[in-house]
């Protein structure tokens, strides 16, 4: 018994002996086992906890033997997402010592939890000097990749002239690291560029795939980030062409065979840089014509290596001058794509189909049809493409049948979508103009709610200026609020027409369509239900209020049913709609011997900033300068309101009293005119385009704009004696200014000024913008055009009309934008030789 | 260029992670959890090309795991795609133990998690 019980005890002391001393960290292997089998977020994060805890203890106690697995753990901890940071020392601890696995982990860690934040990392130089310089391939390997992944520039710095070094050695392993860290080097410190110049000399003569790659990525960043390189390297072309085609011509090699294809990474790469050599440059763009077009032409496209190399070639044939014949097998490529069943190639080749419509216009015509039918894929990011090219694509000739598509698209396409669409096809019928004016108030039926906010005005500016189609449409709006007046842009736009032109409806003129019998009750009863409605806003309501109103001139047999309308909301709790009601009314009672002038027929609008429409101002921009407004126009000088520094010309945007005129645009080149728009599109939806407030400040407006309420003559005829003068004189552009000063308002004057052009060549696109001091304010209509002929044979005419009622000195400054000679010229002036006549 | 490269499995869990580009790393797991969103919520019709905030999702499945390399506009969508499915035959060649076609883990030994970082730089860089 006492034997036993000694051996017992002797055993027990043993255990105890064990047990008090700390366990060996558990392997990585186990770490991960563990962590696998928590079933939820808060069981991993405790586990975690447990072995940092672990793993900090066992870094105190400065174990060597296990820092390495250690470390390991920590960094796939930090690569779940749990923060590692008190492991970086032991990194570089192990990246001191002299065991391979100890290096590889530290390096890693390096790599993994270092980067320039963290003032430690700089200790590291030393060791990888030192590595670098190792005997063992494999050490000097680890170091070139951690300085390539997250060298600092000081380190850079330190240690470029060891990378270059390795760049020219013959060790190919070494040879491809050593480009790659190469790359990072000049990323970090791009004046060490020309270092690595000479060791590039002989990078392209490699068998070595792997050093072929990485150089070619090396020549690739050193061309991107000097035009020096590029014109450098250019010298390469016949080379890298020559490598293609060993690529393509080689038979099976097993070591780069990619579903049969021989390393199309390295073929993609050399297509890039030869992309990147030819742009711009006649000669490499020669050079490569005869591979692309046979890679275009022997790659297989059965599978999806093929295709990603023929869809490099395709990006290349486009950015390079390639001649003609090229261009149109690139496109056809992308046709081709485009019926492929698999929808990763769809959406590449819808994207780059894109980037070419500008350019290549009538090629991507012809696969019109198919990128129509791509808008009815299931895949979002396709659909939006596919949108966008086919208003690229429409013209004149096809837009009725790809309207038809586009709108069957809206039907079904996704909420996000739809206000992109509106207002591409606002501005695509725009441009295309009248003759789709029937599509385009059809959107306005089906699109409804979609319609963005500055699209109500746009919308009304249209109509207004498509003065044939008013009956047209004032039917179609009509008709599209009578069962449902939900969709607030939409009735907005219909209260407005009916305000307008409801004489028209209710007399059944309309040509385009079966007239219908309308009556001035119902019409009535239309605006009033909206008024009543709870569906409608207080803007709504605004304007269906307006619109009776306005109808009170238009109508004959229900004037006092909108008189007592009127007076109802005389008493209305929406502040808005009570001061409008209170001053019809007043119009009503005291005012009613101005009030048909008042509410007169809107004339066409002159340009709004928001770059409306272009080809429809032109051509009732003449009219007119005479009964000035009836109503101000939206876009015409609001009551200072606006507080604008005068003085300074933002390509006339930001100026309120200012009116740039509209340069004519012609509707050939869509696409782009498409994109310039759309930049313009997002502007001011400020009071200065809201046409329907217009009406309401009747009564206090400066007498300025009254003026042609009465009816005399506002000017005196020319023989007023005033001297002209010469504005502007400059590169052969000459603006002469006339003045007239006004009969019945001394504080106006009229300039008109005279453009001419002595040069041999015309000036096209010409636009004036003028700005003048806070005191005065300035009108300027529209322009008799915008090209200048040479050799003075003619001038643009415009008019400016500047209110001085301070009496101050006249001074302008002037803005003049044209293009001549292919280029585009722009020129700021000021002028200050106005005659005192002019402003006295 | 290459920004970040993920291997993410259908509940969301992070098996591997690459960063090309330093990213907080409380940012990472919300862009991982996003990314994994967006690639989830895609049905077998759909391309595997998607757009998230400035970077080009490209993103391949393999079973259970989602491998998802995200890009910046000058690449090749194509080439990336191809990238990837190298990648995984690159692993089931070295490392015998994953099996492409029906596989429910990413078995990681120390040698290949380390070995995986170092093929993963060399290749990611080859695309920077």
């Amino acid at each position: 018994m006492n034997g036993f019980g000694n051996k017992k005890c002797e055993y027990l002391y043993l255990m105890s002996f064990h047990i008090q001393r700390m366990p060996a960290p558990i392997r990585l292997r186990e770490l991960i086992r563990t962590i696998r089998t928590a079933r939820t977020q808060a069981e991993e994060r405790e586990m975690i906890q447990k072995e940092c805890a672990a793993i900090r203890s066992s870094f105190r106690e400065e174990d060597n033997t296990y820092r390495c697995r250690n470390v390991a753990k920590l960094l796939y901890m930090h690569m779940l997402g749990y923060p590692a940071h008190f492991g970086q020392l032991e990194c570089l601890k192990l990246i001191a010592s002299q065991k391979f696995t100890d290096k590889r982990i530290g390096y890693l860690g390096a790599m993994l939890l270092l980067d320039e934040r963290q003032d430690v990392h700089l200790l590291m130089t030393n060791c990888i000097k030192n590595d670098l310089n190792h005997s063992t391939q494999f050490v000097q390997g680890l170091a070139l990749c951690t300085l390539g992944c997250m060298g600092s520039s000081e380190m850079c710095r330190d240690l470029a002239g060891e990378v270059e070094k390795l760049l020219k050695t013959s060790n190919s392993y070494l040879r491809k690291k050593a480009a790659l860290c190469a790359v990072h080097v000049i990323r970090k410190v791009p004046e060490l560029m020309e270092m690595f110049l000479p060791a590039t000399k002989n990078l392209l003569n490699e068998k070595n795939h792997g050093v072929l790659h990485t150089s070619v990525v090396l020549l690739t960043e050193m061309c991107e980030r000097s035009p020096d390189m590029l014109a450098h390297f250019r010298k390469l072309v016949p080379q890298l062409v020559r490598i293609l085609k060993n690529l393509i011509m080689s038979g099976y090699s097993p070591e780069h065979d990619v579903s049969g294809i021989s390393d199309p990474f390295l073929q993609v790469r050399i297509l890039r840089l030869l992309r990147i050599l030819g742009r711009n440059d006649d000669d490499s763009s020669e050079a490569m014509n005869d591979i692309l077009a046979q890679v275009a032409t022997n790659t297989e496209t059965s599978k999806n290596v093929g295709n990603a190399i023929l869809y490099e070639t395709v990006l290349t044939i486009m950015d390079i001058k390639s001649e003609s014949g090229l261009r149109v097998l690139a496109i056809n490529i992308l046709g081709r794509f485009l019926l492929n069943n698999d929808k990763n190639i769809r959406y590449v080749a819808l994207t780059s189909l894109l980037k070419t419509v500008q350019t290549d216009h009538n090629a991507v015509q012809r696969h019109r049809s198919t990128i129509v039918d791509c808008l009815k894929d299931l895949d979002v990011s396709i659909k939006r493409r596919a949108m966008e090219l086919s208003f690229a694509l429409v013209n004149g000739n096809n837009i009725r049948g790809m309207m038809k598509e586009l709108l069957y698209f809206l039907d079904s396409c996704e909420p996000e979508f739809k206000a992109d669409f509106c207002l591409n096809f606002l501005i695509t019928t725009v441009i295309i103009a009248n003759t789709c004016f029937h599509c385009y108030v059809f959107l306005g039926v089906t699109a409804g709610s979609y319609v963005r906010d500055d699209a109500v005005p746009n919308l009304i500016q249209l109509i207004t200026n498509s003065v044939e189609m008013h009956a047209y449409t004032v039917q179609r709006l009509y008709k599209a609020i009578l069962g449902d007046y939900s969709q607030q842009p939409l009735v907005q736009v219909a209260a407005w027409c009916i305000g307008e032109y409801g004489d028209l409806l209710v007399s059944g003129q309309c040509e385009e369509e079966e007239p219908i019998q309308v009556t001035e009750d119902e019409v009535l009863d239309i605006l009033e239900s909206v008024l009543i409605s709870n569906m409608s806003t207080s803007v709504t309501r605004g304007y269906a209020l307006t619109a009776i109103m306005k109808l009170s001139t238009r109508f004959t047999c229900t004037v006092n049913r909108i008189k007592k309308v009127v007076s109802i909301y005389g008493s209305s709790i929406d502040v808005e709609l009570q001061q409008r009601a209170v001053e019809y009314n007043a119009l009503f009672k005291k005012y009613d011997h101005m009030r048909s002038a008042l509410l007169e027929r809107m004339p066409v609008m002159e340009k709004v900033t928001t770059n409306g429409p272009t080809e429809i101002v032109q051509t009732n921009g003449e009219t007119e300068p005479a009964p000035l407004e009836t109503k101000p126009p939206p876009s015409g000088p609001q009551p200072t309101s606006q507080a604008n520094d005068l003085l300074d010309l933002l390509g006339g945007n930001d100026i309120t009293p200012v009116i740039p005129t509209a340069p004519t645009s012609k509707p050939a080149s869509a696409g782009g005119e498409l994109l310039d728009l759309l930049g313009d599109i997002n502007l001011t939806g400020a009071p200065a385009t809201a046409p329907t407030p217009a009406p309401v400040p009747q009564i206090s407006q400066p007498s300025f704009l009254l003026d042609g309420l009465s009816s005399q003559p506002l000017f005196n005829d020319i023989a007023s004696g005033i001297p002209s003068i010469t504005a502007y004189s400059k590169n052969g552009l000459k603006i002469e200014f006339t003045f007239e000063r006004s009969n019945t308002n001394p504080s106006v004057t009229v300039i008109t000024i005279q453009a001419s052009n002595s040069t041999e060549l015309d000036m096209t696109d010409f636009v004036f913008q003028a700005a003048v001091p806070k005191t005065f304010q300035l009108q300027l209509l529209s322009p008799s055009s915008s090209i200048v002929p040479a050799f003075n044979t003619g001038t643009i005419t415009q008019v400016i009309k500047v209110l001085n009622p301070q009496k101050q000195q006249l001074r302008m400054r002037i803005k003049l934008t044209y293009n001549h000679k292919g280029s585009a010229m722009q020129d700021l002036a000021e002028v200050n030789n106005f005659p005192p006549q002019s402003w006295q | 260029m290459i920004k970040f490269f993920l291997m993410v499995n259908k509940q969301g869990q992070t098996r591997l992670s690459k960063y090309y580009e330093h990213v907080d790393i409380n940012k990472r797991t919300l862009l991982e959890t996003e990314v994994i969103k967006s690639c989830l919520s895609r049905s077998n019709e759909q391309c595997s090309f998607i757009e998230y905030k400035d970077f080009k999702l490209i993103y391949r499945q393999y079973a259970a795991l989602f491998i998802v390399v995200g890009v910046n506009d000058t690449e090749n969508e194509m080439a990336i795609y191809e990238f990837i499915h190298n990648f995984v035959e690159v692993l089931d060649e070295y490392f015998s133990r994953v099996v492409i076609m029906n596989y429910r883990n990413v078995e990681m030994t120390p040698e290949s998690i380390i070995l995986l970082f170092f093929y993963l730089r060399l290749m990611g860089t080859k695309y920077n």
